[in-house]
């Protein structure tokens, strides 16, 4: 076991085995989205009172959920990265932040769009849409440091940093709701009672959050490639698969 | 785990730990600016601003809804099931606004205790349902049946 994970942290060994896994991993993702989208906007009966307007949160929730699971991700790998100086998870927090960002950009845009109808507002400042949107600057700050350092092995040290330090935002995005009034309503699903949703609204979400998943690792092990190959360019195994290409 | 990678852990630990402490206390010393609406009861404590535009949040009282004669102006009752206060707006409503749903106002408190508000919006609930649901539901907490349950 523990030699998988010294294999895996090899730059080399991860573009092998990330290349066969590619291919299933889209192929999955495709399927979980079809039948996910359809079941949603087709299957799926209309809300009490909100009639067809609720199907934009097959969209929305996943991509919030997402916004916040890509962050605990991102600060982990830079926790691994920083204490094991392991050069993969490096890797890893720089690759994560863009999907992280389009995630959470997505799932404020989302939510804008369902307001302005359901609230009769675009935005407000409450407790949850601030804190997301601050979710939103974390991401892009952490794209513009690692982007401001030349050297690629510090701009990743100073950002898992900063990823790690803004860990702190995570729970109070999810508990906002609870902690506070605010415009935006409390969980349906991730709360301990049985979530107030119709059954066959919780089906369609749920295979929508695995599609969204399904599709950040797709992204994410394609970003990563290609970070690995850009680091490792002056190796000999890049130089060889270089040879072979041409 | 070697010496090194013991002290990054632990150093990385104070860090999140540090900053989760600072954010924490930030948060309580705001705690109240961070609320986004009163409550009625709140309101009818005194504990609302009295001279500044505030916003207060709670279900619209059945049967309490009354437009005026120009059409525009409605006046209705907001209640946290505690204590109630009469709002007044003149606009258009959102789509959601309807007796027994949550609402949010932004207005002033006038001195004969009238809520004047120039923005009413509609806070969504937790509850996703289909019709046929919510029909069954609402018939059986009419006839009796049932009660207790969640409704909606």
């Amino acid at each position: 076991m523990l030699r998988f994970f010294h294999q895996l942290a090899s730059p080399k060994y991860f573009y092998n085995l990330s290349g066969r896994l590619i291919p299933w991993i889209a192929v999955a993702c495709v399927g979980f989205l079809l039948v996910g989208l359809y079941d949603g906007l087709v299957d799926a009966p209309t809300d009490y009172q909100q009639g067809d307007s609720y199907r934009i949160i097959f969209i929305h929730v996943p991509a919030a959920w997402m916004s916040l699971f890509i962050y605990m991700v991102m600060a982990g790998a830079g926790a691994i990265g920083l204490i094991w100086h392991m050069k993969l998870a490096e890797v890893m927090v720089v690759s994560c932040a863009p999907i992280g960002a389009a995630f959470t950009f997505l799932a404020l845009v989302t939510g804008s769009i369902w307001g302005k109808p359901m609230w009769g507002t675009w935005w407000v400042w409450d407790a949850r849409l601030t804190s997301e949107l601050i979710l939103l600057f974390l991401y892009l700050g952490i794209m513009a440091l690692n982007n401001a350092v030349e050297d690629k092995r510090t701009a990743a040290r100073a950002t898992s940093i900063l990823a790690i330090v803004g860990v702190v935002n995570i729970p109070i995005i999810h508990y906002s709701v609870e902690w506070w009034n605010t415009l935006h309503q409390g969980p349906t699903v991730t709360k301990f009672d049985a979530p107030s949703i119709d059954t066959q609204m919780l089906i369609p979400l749920l295979v929508m959050a695995v599609a969204f998943k399904l599709y950040f690792v797709l992204s994410l092990l394609m970003r990563a490639r290609v970070e690995v190959l850009q680091r490792e360019r002056n190796t000999q195994w890049v130089r060889e698969l270089a040879e072979q290409q041409t | 785990m070697k010496t090194a990678r013991k002290k990054r852990l632990i150093l990385i630990g104070l860090m999140v730990t540090g900053v989760a402490a600072a954010v924490a206390f930030g948060l309580q010393a705001f705690n109240q600016n961070l609320m986004f609406f009163y409550s009625p009861s709140e309101v009818v404590a005194g504990d609302a601003p009295a001279d500044t535009a505030f916003r207060v949040g709670g279900l619209v009282t059945n049967g309490s809804v009354a437009r005026q004669s120009d059409g525009l102006t409605v006046q209705f009752d907001v209640t946290d099931n505690a204590e109630a206060i009469t709002v007044q707006y003149t606009g258009i409503l959102p789509d959601l606004f309807r007796e027994g749903q949550g609402i949010v106002a932004h207005g002033k408190l006038r001195d004969d205790g009238m809520f004047v508000a120039n923005e009413v919006l509609a806070k969504h609930d937790e509850n996703y349902m289909a019709p046929e649901v919510a029909a069954s539901l609402k018939q059986a907490h009419d006839t009796g049946v049932g009660k207790g349950m969640g409704t909606p």
